[in-house]
């Protein structure tokens, strides 16, 4: 057997209770090699305690990203070519949230502020009632259907330097999960979303430097959903004084 | 004030500074193209009402809208939050406004 080509790993391991630190681990190089696959071989071949998360390993569930080389991306769908920087790699827990232990970061701010940001429907109907219809083309479903792709990485929310430098911002994701649902025909309170996302944190914080956009796994575009909740927001702000 | 309402202060400042900034360059370049000296600028300047209007709005404008933005700054970079946010940034809305309007009254009021 020839010999394998050898991947240099660097993984940050520890967490609250443990002091952080770094480890090196040799890993064995495999053709088509995603950086999942690295970290999952660490687990069962070198350090069986080396604790991180991930479930689908089809980019469906959001729930493998971590910071590698210092970039956030979804593990199970990034391959090792490329990212390979010198035969090395460096992986971390993703950026702007608490480590639990090693790669798993805490999600719970991240959902939070979904809930903060009021990215849940608000329905027009009740079950006893018919289905209404919607045109898939009309324009603010096409805006709406821009944004249901989200699969709740928290990839955006990392890549965010306004999250790094304001813990109440709401961050990208949420603020887009109200922007589809402001657009959404079937959510019944358009008002109670911009309130949620005007205040202390709110959508008016955005820098607008789109790194968002440019790090999201799915192509997704928050940057361009909270420009649309500034619109709404401030156009809202003139109707009221109009009246 | 709640975020937003800073939000807008500072985007109308914006708005309102964006023709000042041109006729002000525009200003600055015809005056020294043209060979005037100081005296003959502040006889244009002095006692003028537009002059005190449009660099007194001008002031208004650039105080409201540097320090919203140093607010910021001063928040993301620098951690400050609550009292001390608002204060300094307060302060410094306050010394751009005095500090300008100063200039503004030397220029347009003074020797009336
Ligand atoms: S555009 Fe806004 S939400 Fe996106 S990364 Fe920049 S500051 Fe964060
Ligand atoms: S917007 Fe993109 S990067 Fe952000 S959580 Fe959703 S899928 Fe992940
Ligand atoms: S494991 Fe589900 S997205 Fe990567």
């Amino acid at each position: 057997m020839s010999e394998r080509e050898i991947i240099s790993v660097t993984v940050q391991r520890g967490g609250p209770d443990t002091p952080q630190r770094l480890q090196v681990f040799e890993v064995p190089a495999f053709e088509s090699q995603t950086v999942l696959d690295v970290v999952s071989w660490i687990q069962q071949n070198a350090d069986p305690t080396l604790t991180y998360r991930f479930a689908c390993r089809v980019g469906m569930c959001g729930s493998c990203a971590m910071m590698v080389n210092g970039v956030p991306r979804w593990t199970c769908r990034t391959h090792v070519n490329k990212v390979l920087n010198g035969g090395k790699i460096e992986i971390a827990p993703l950026r702007n949230l608490p480590v639990i232990k090693d790669l798993a970061a805490d999600m719970d701010p991240f959902f939070d502020k979904w809930v903060a940001a009021e990215g849940r429907h608000h329905p027009t109907r009740s079950r006893d009632d018919d289905i209404a219809a919607i045109n898939p083309e009309q324009p603010e479903r096409v805006v709406a259907s821009s944004g249901i792709e989200c699969i709740n990485c928290s990839i955006c929310y990392s890549a965010c330097d306004t999250v790094a430098g304001d813990p109440d911002y709401l961050g990208p994701a949420a603020l887009q999960r109200a922007w589809t649902l402001y657009n959404d025909a079937k959510d019944a309170d358009k008002d109670t979303i911009l309130d949620a996302v005007s205040g202390k944190g709110g959508c008016h914080s955005c820098h607008s430097m789109g790194s968002c956009t440019a790090y999201c796994p799915n192509g997704l575009d928050p940057l361009s959903a909270i420009a649309g909740l500034k619109r709404a927001t401030t156009q809202r702000f003139f109707k009221g004084r109009a009246k | 004030m709640t975020p937003f309402h800073l939000y807008m202060a500072q985007r109308l400042s914006a708005l309102v500074m964006a023709p000042f900034v041109l006729v002000h360059l525009g200003v600055m370049i015809y005056a020294i193209q043209g060979g005037l000296t100081a005296a003959e600028i502040l006889g244009r300047t002095q006692g003028s009402v537009f002059w005190f209007l449009f660099y007194g709005m001008f002031v208004v404008a650039v105080s409201i809208h540097a320090g919203l933005g140093l607010r910021v700054v001063l928040s993301e970079w620098a951690g400050l939050r609550g009292t001390a946010l608002n204060a300094l940034s307060g302060v410094i809305g306050f010394g751009l406004f005095a500090l300008g309007a100063r200039a503004v009254w030397a220029v347009t009021a003074g020797g009336v």
